[in-house]
């Protein structure tokens, strides 16, 4: 009963759903206007993937007004200026602070100066003839274009134009220290994490080892961390020390990938600069808790001819370096292809604008954000589990041989 | 240029997709054999999988 209800819902509302995309999909070619252009489409996902300084959820196209709130931008240029990035207007104005004046484009703030122009260049590699006679390969940048802000604006904010194809800006960046979206995000969650903890923890005190309300939710968690992750693959010796950080970085990955996945459009470990810096956090860890077997095994690997030693010795070393990169990578590159792929079905419902294709990618979408919960706590799991599997191998210290 | 890096990138995910296609059907096979051993099975063949997975994004990162 309950399930015929659920089945009747899900129908009618992709039905209104087609509908209501139809009606726009005819009205749109009725006034002889395309649905999204690709090149639309690859804006709004590159967008979408992109670190911003401010939270925008939405735009009125008819009335050019914005919706979301600002944050706050800190920038060392020759000395500090903040403001908030409110000031920018979304890219259409330009700041002052103190003698220096920013432009943001897409995303990225620029240094500029009213009176000299913004220089679009392009890199080229060319051969050039060196002092010794002989031919050398060069990468130089040519400036194909500047243009005053005026102009720059005209061509590229009112009417969101696109730079030539490899070319940048050339303008200098000042230092950004930015409260982005990214940074906020993490703040935030790194308190609901700690409320989480405390109010957890504060259970067990007041009803002993019985835990209640969210303590009830997060002991199999933790349990699960403990007895599948920590203890098989460190050892019942040494695994206390390491459980703080496992945990951590399982509940930190886990609640930042459903973030998300929800409608506020941040995205956290597909910036490589975060799973960056928790891939560190697991080499540092591993190298300074390192017992002296671990350093044997890389230098002098026992049980094999002394020549292959010398030739292991290097490749081990390097092995030391390449395990946490392949842990950012797999983190970084699996949460943003998931976003990618959703993002691109989403965008078939723009593309096609017929009704066959929006109930279809509005249900693939669904199917797709099913999947995309599993990969969340998966990825969690994985990062946490190959962080354990790399401490183990850190303080083992050859018993079982 | 853009051709064959493309193409080398397509054999990359080839070879991924056969390598984890393994490792899932030996788990499973395993499993079948052996089900109390379902825990320690699944994790070793997570942890493989995430190693070959390791090496096709390999391939991405070198197409993006």
């Amino acid at each position: 009963m309950i399930l015929k209800f659920i089945l009747n819902t899900f129908i009618l509302t992709m039905l209104t759903f087609s509908l209501s995309a139809e009606e726009t999909g005819s009205h749109e070619h009725s006034e002889g206007e395309k649905g999204l252009t690709k090149e639309e489409i690859d804006e709004g996902i590159d967008h979408h993937l992109q670190d911003a300084h401010s939270f925008h959820l939405m735009t009125n196209e008819e009335t050019g007004a914005h919706y979301g709130f600002p944050l706050p931008v800190i920038l060392w240029d020759d000395g500090l200026h903040m403001f908030m990035s409110s000031a920018f207007h979304h890219g259409e104005d330009l700041v002052k602070s103190g003698d220096k004046t920013f432009m943001l484009f897409h995303n990225k703030i620029y240094s500029i100066n009213e009176s000299e122009p913004i220089f679009i260049s392009k890199k080229r590699d060319t051969t050039i003839i060196n002092k010794e006679g002989k031919e050398e390969e060069i990468t130089v940048t040519d400036t194909i274009h500047s243009y005053s802000y005026s102009e720059f604006e005209q061509n590229f904010i009112s009417h969101e134009g696109h730079l030539p194809e490899e070319a940048f800006i050339a303008n200098a960046k000042p230092i950004d220290f930015s409260i982005t979206k990214n940074v906020f995000l993490i703040i935030v969650i790194g308190l609901i994490l700690f409320l989480m903890f405390f109010f957890a923890a504060r259970s067990y005190k007041k009803h002993g080892y019985l835990p209640s309300g969210l303590g009830r939710f997060l002991e199999p968690i933790i349990l699960f961390v403990r007895d599948n992750i920590a203890k098989p693959n460190i050892g019942e010796k040494h695994y206390k020390r390491y459980m703080g950080f496992l945990l951590t970085v399982f509940f930190f990955i886990w609640i930042v990938n459903l973030f998300g996945l929800t409608p506020i459009g941040v995205n956290i470990t597909n910036n490589i600069a975060v799973t960056s810096a928790l891939a560190v956090m697991v080499y540092l860890i591993t190298t300074f808790t390192a017992k002296k077997n671990y350093w044997l095994h890389i230098f002098w690997m026992p049980g094999v001819p002394v020549p292959m030693k010398f030739i292991l010795a290097p490749i081990e070393l390097l092995g030391t370096i390449i395990k946490p990169f392949s842990l950012l990578i797999r983190l970084y590159a699996n949460i943003t292809a998931g976003h990618i792929v959703i993002m691109s079905i989403l965008a078939m419902m723009m593309f096609l604008s017929s009704w066959i294709g929006s109930s279809l990618s509005f249900f693939l979408a669904i199917v797709l954000g099913i999947l995309e919960l599993l990969v969340a706590a998966l990825q969690a799991y994985i990062f946490t589990m190959l962080s354990a599997l790399y401490f183990g191998s850190a303080v083992d210290e050859g018993d079982h041989h | 240029m853009e051709i064959p890096v493309m193409v080398g990138a397509g054999l990359v995910v080839i070879g991924a997709g056969i390598g984890i296609g393994k490792i899932g059907g030996s788990a499973m096979e395993a499993i079948a054999r052996q089900p109390e051993a379902t825990g320690k099975i699944q994790t070793a063949m997570l942890i493989a999988a995430a190693l070959i997975e390791g090496i096709g994004f390999a391939a991405l990162f070198a197409v993006g």
